[in-house]
């Protein structure tokens, strides 16, 4: 293993001792000469329409510089993930017309402390027409629920260009689909046909560095973003969008970042803070509270799968039927793709010739949901994994020995049709089993990926 | 009051990389006038650690040592453009476009080394900071010098540039027939579990992991990946969710008191190994590994569980109530 | 008011108001790098610093309260210029990812270490209840913290 320098060696980590010594800097430790801060007045309802803003009594609170709402947005619809060719911008910067979530911000307080913007923030008087929240997703998908998207459906539309991967002009369906051979004559030849449902409610990354920014105006129309994200280049595609300015004159700094398992992907309130600062002229700062962070910033999705698998008496899967229902909440974000992922994972890490994996992404009236650690696959893997032992005791089978009998080699062809390469679970598998003291039987120990 | 113990798997495989691919990495390394590197990305460093391990890439590729490399991150003014830091890209793509990028800057190294040598470049290579005639140690020169000159003598900037992307693959609508992944990486976990049957509540006693990794870029990182994921998951397989009563919005959770994170009390015994299966299509070799490492965790807690009290809970997370109930429906025979 | 208290070895001033918070005068007042923000009410451990060498959550302690007053953070335990055992025994073992609990944990592991010079495991874990971290899983932690604690 010494054909090399560097790799595979124990460099440490050259942070540390800032870290010790509390000198690694956060976005937190940034402050500017006439900065001022924000703070958001929130919907408290899941579902609304917004009749009246009333912002006099806040504007009158002392220290008080300006209160932002949708007019103040140049460009107010947009989606994230734009750039990746997913749509449609279902989502404003700030609302104008209606509310889709509890705690989604109706307009910014920019004042000088964040003391005085959380006051006038409570003063602002917003006069919402309550609606029948969406919020099961069985229920969304109803024929006769309650629609809270403008194209008609609880769901994503895939395949007609707008989810980032299939071509556009297709036929259009609420799901996205991965099938293979023929799964119907699969379950007619099974003599085993084992169903199941899981269910993986939503997840908060929790880092313990809150949602944080700056934003700075800078000469020539210029504008300077301070934040914690994990990528600075969706920031800045997406604030230059909607500010409805080159993004060359939009410079993003992300500093180190406290934590980020996928909470800081989407830029969730940079956008929000790039239009006070504009609107201001002054640097402004946005430190989100972790009440925020649980009840506004993004989460892991809730995801229900269910699996109906076609098994041979000597316990091999032929065939598999997967439904995953995928919880977008209010917003599109990046769900398309976090649908898509999940659905081609969905044999996990072994092979099943027969395949029929439905993925629907659904839309109802809670924070909007995206990628955390493991995003697609980690709910998919939970599922798959006691689907497999299910499967394993209704054939009675030790459950290594189950999963070793149907792991994916090489050579075999994917359920997304794409030729094996890289297989090595039955290896590790094995390693694993060594570890734990899992005695494994002689025929398992000498299987291997290859043949 | 009783305690029943149990044993559960999971086995799992993760892909490297942004869904269907599409999703490029550049950098630029600019040699500063000491004889040091920096290398530019728009990745960013969140404790994963690669402020290092990327360092650890690019004084590879360029034949020095990681303490005259720096990586500058996370800033679009000096960063070309990355896609971002997530679905466990960023070693893959951009330790691929740091490699390009290194090697560019070792062509120029040899370039400018073997005019002031008075060799042919072919007969030069970079070792540990130093350029020499192969087979002739003596006759070497500093990286440092050889930068120097090469700016104040021989007019050449040393810079390199990279850049990597697994091209987008197309996907059949009517099939899903695609190419969604660079390559997949591999866990397998075994949990041991106590379950008291009195309280509900669950103890994880033991986790065995075994992580197949591509190549193993910094043993000190991945551990703290595995060791991070563990904890993760176990949150998320016994206390964690915003919505207690999902898909109701009701008794949100709004503070670290209604949303209970492990500490450092509750962390089991853990065991783990890293293997290696390199990819062609990898740095060296090396795939994802910063995500793979929680999604093996629940369920092999949760099939413990099931092994532990004969009963398959299968909604998320395994709160004492959940496990009480499942007891209770067991014994009146209602599973 | 007015309050003088030394902080990290310097005597610094500020002008509070009775309602401020620590935390907020370190932080946003006279900014302070080694104190972080992490939930503001005494969950995390994130803010944590020493007053007169207890620990004690900055978020919820009134800055008034620290007048006359010790208040020591993660940046003020260089010893002659060299950094604190505790905090080599972090490095060593590689007890830190992102680094944003990182302060208060120095901290707590050193008023334990000050108080208690042979910690059985579980005072190690009682100390550490109240710091979370997301990023490490604790065990490097705790391990720097035996590592003092066998002398």
């Amino acid at each position: 293993m010494d054909e090399f320098a560097l790799l595979g060696k124990p460099v440490r980590n050259v942070q540390l001792l800032g870290h010790v010594t509390g000198e690694t800097e956060f976005v937190d430790d940034l402050s500017f000469p006439g900065m001022l801060w924000i703070k958001a007045m929130r919907s408290p309802i899941p579902r609304g329409r917004i009749k009246k803003i009333d912002t006099s009594k806040a504007e009158r609170v002392p220290g008080v510089v300006k209160i932002v709402t949708a007019k103040d947005v140049p460009n107010n619809y947009h989606v994230n993930m734009a750039a990746l060719g997913i749509g449609p911008p279902d989502e404003p910067v700030l609302p104008d017309n209606e509310v889709n979530y509890k705690g989604e911000a109706i307009c910014l307080v920019v004042a000088k402390d964040e003391e005085t913007a959380a006051k006038a923030a409570q003063l602002v008087d917003v006069e919402l027409e309550e609606l029948p929240p969406v919020l099961d997703m069985e229920e969304a998908l109803r024929p006769d629920a309650p629609v809270i998207k403008p194209w008609g459906l609880n769901a994503h539309i895939f395949g007609s260009g707008l989810d980032g991967a299939t071509p556009r002009g297709g036929q259009g369906r609420p799901y996205f689909l991965v099938k293979r051979g023929d799964v119907d004559r699969a379950f007619e030849s099974a003599d085993y046909v084992v169903e199941g449902s899981y269910l993986v409610p939503p997840i908060e990354h929790a880092p313990i560095e809150p949602h944080i920014c700056v934003a700075r105006p800078e000469p020539g129309g210029r504008l300077t973003i301070y934040t914690a994200t994990q990528a600075p280049y969706f920031v800045r595609d997406n604030v230059a969008a909607i500010l409805n300015i080159p993004p060359s004159r939009v410079r993003v700094v992300s500093p180190s970042v406290g934590g980020g398992f996928g909470g800081k992907v989407d830029p969730e309130f940079e956008m929000q803070v790039a239009v006070a600062a504009m609107a201001v002229g002054r640097p402004v700062k946005w430190r989100w509270t972790r009440e925020e962070e649980f009840t506004v910033s993004t989460v892991r999705p809730a995801v229900k799968i269910e699996f109906k698998d076609a098994i041979t008496r000597d316990g091999v899967i032929i065939g598999r039927r997967a439904r995953l229902l995928h919880d977008s909440g209010a917003y599109t974000r990046t769900s398309p793709y976090g649908v898509i992922k999940a659905v081609f994972n969905l044999s996990g890490p072994y092979y099943i010739p027969n395949v029929y994996y439905q993925g629907y992404c659904v839309y109802t009236n809670k924070q909007p949901s995206s990628a955390m650690r493991g995003y697609g696959v980690f709910e998919v893997s939970y599922a798959v994994e006691l689907q497999m032992e299910r499967d394993a005791r209704t054939v009675g089978m030790d459950s290594l020995e189950f999963r070793f009998k149907n792991a994916y080699r090489n050579g075999q062809v994917s359920a997304s049709g794409k030729v094996i390469e890289d297989a090595y679970i039955i290896e590790t598998m094995r390693e694993a089993a060594a570890l734990a003291s899992y005695p494994l039987p002689p025929h398992l120990l000498s299987m291997s990926s290859w043949g | 009051m009783v305690k029943l113990r149990g044993r559960g798997v999971a086995a799992i495989c993760y892909p490297t990389g942004m869904n269907l691919g599409g999703d490029p990495s550049q950098t630029v390394i600019v040699a500063q006038p000491d004889g040091r590197f920096i290398v530019n990305v728009a990745s960013v460093e969140m404790g994963q650690g690669l402020k290092t391990a990327l360092a650890q890439i690019a004084a590879e590729a360029i034949g020095v040592s990681v303490e005259d490399v720096e990586v500058r991150f996370g800033d679009t003014e000096t960063a070309p453009h990355d896609t971002g830091t997530f679905a466990s890209r960023t070693t893959h793509r951009m330790g691929n476009a740091i490699i390009a990028a290194g090697q560019e800057i070792r062509r120029i190294l040899l370039d400018v080394a073997s005019k002031i040598l008075e060799v042919r470049p072919e007969d030069l290579e970079v070792r540990e900071g130093r350029i020499q005639v192969r087979g002739v140690p003596d006759r070497s020169i500093s990286v440092k010098e050889v930068v120097a000159q090469a700016q104040f003598t021989y007019n050449t900037p040393v810079v390199g540039k990279g850049h990597y992307v697994k091209p987008k693959s197309p996907v059949d609508p009517e099939t899903g027939e695609a190419d969604p992944h660079s390559t997949m990486a591999h866990g397998c976990t075994i949990v041991d579990v106590e379950v008291d049957t009195e309280t509900g509540a669950v103890t994880v006693l033991n986790v065995y992991s075994v992580y197949e990794v591509g190549r193993v870029v910094n043993p000190r990182l991945v551990e703290g990946q595995v060791i991070g994921g563990v904890v993760m998951g176990m949150g998320a397989a016994l206390t964690e969710t915003v919505y207690p009563k999902y898909p109701l919005i009701d008794n949100q959770a709004t503070s670290f008191r209604e949303y209970v994170l492990p500490t450092a009390g509750d962390i089991p015994n853990i065991r783990y190994k890293l293997i290696e299966s390199p990819t062609p299509t990898g740095p060296y070799g090396a795939k994802g590994v910063g995500e793979m490492v929680v999604n093996s965790i629940a369920p092999a807690i949760v099939n413990a569980v099931y092994d532990a009290i004969g009963v398959q809970i299968t909604d998320l997370p395994l709160t004492p109530e959940k496990v009480l109930k499942a007891l209770e429906q067991k014994k009146r025979g209602q599973l | 008011m007015r309050i003088r208290f030394v902080l990290d070895g310097y005597e610094v001033e500020a002008d509070v108001k009775l309602t401020d918070t620590l935390f907020r005068v370190l932080k946003d007042r006279l900014g302070v790098r080694s104190v972080h923000f992490g939930c503001g009410e005494g969950s995390c451990g994130a803010c944590i610093v020493l007053v007169d060498g207890k620990p004690r959550y900055s978020c919820l302690t009134l800055a008034a309260s620290v007048d006359g007053k010790k208040v020591t953070t993660a940046a003020g335990l260089r010893v002659d210029g060299e950094i604190a055992e505790i905090q080599r025994a972090f490095v060593e073992h590689n007890a830190a990812q992102c680094g944003y609990c990182t302060p208060g944990m120095i901290l707590v592991a050193k008023a334990l270490l000050d108080q208690n010079q042979n910690p059985t495991d579980e005072e190690i874990y009682e100390a550490l209840a109240g710091n979370l971290c997301r990023c490490t899983g604790y065990v490097p932690i705790v391990e720097a913290i035996k590592s003092l604690a066998r002398r």
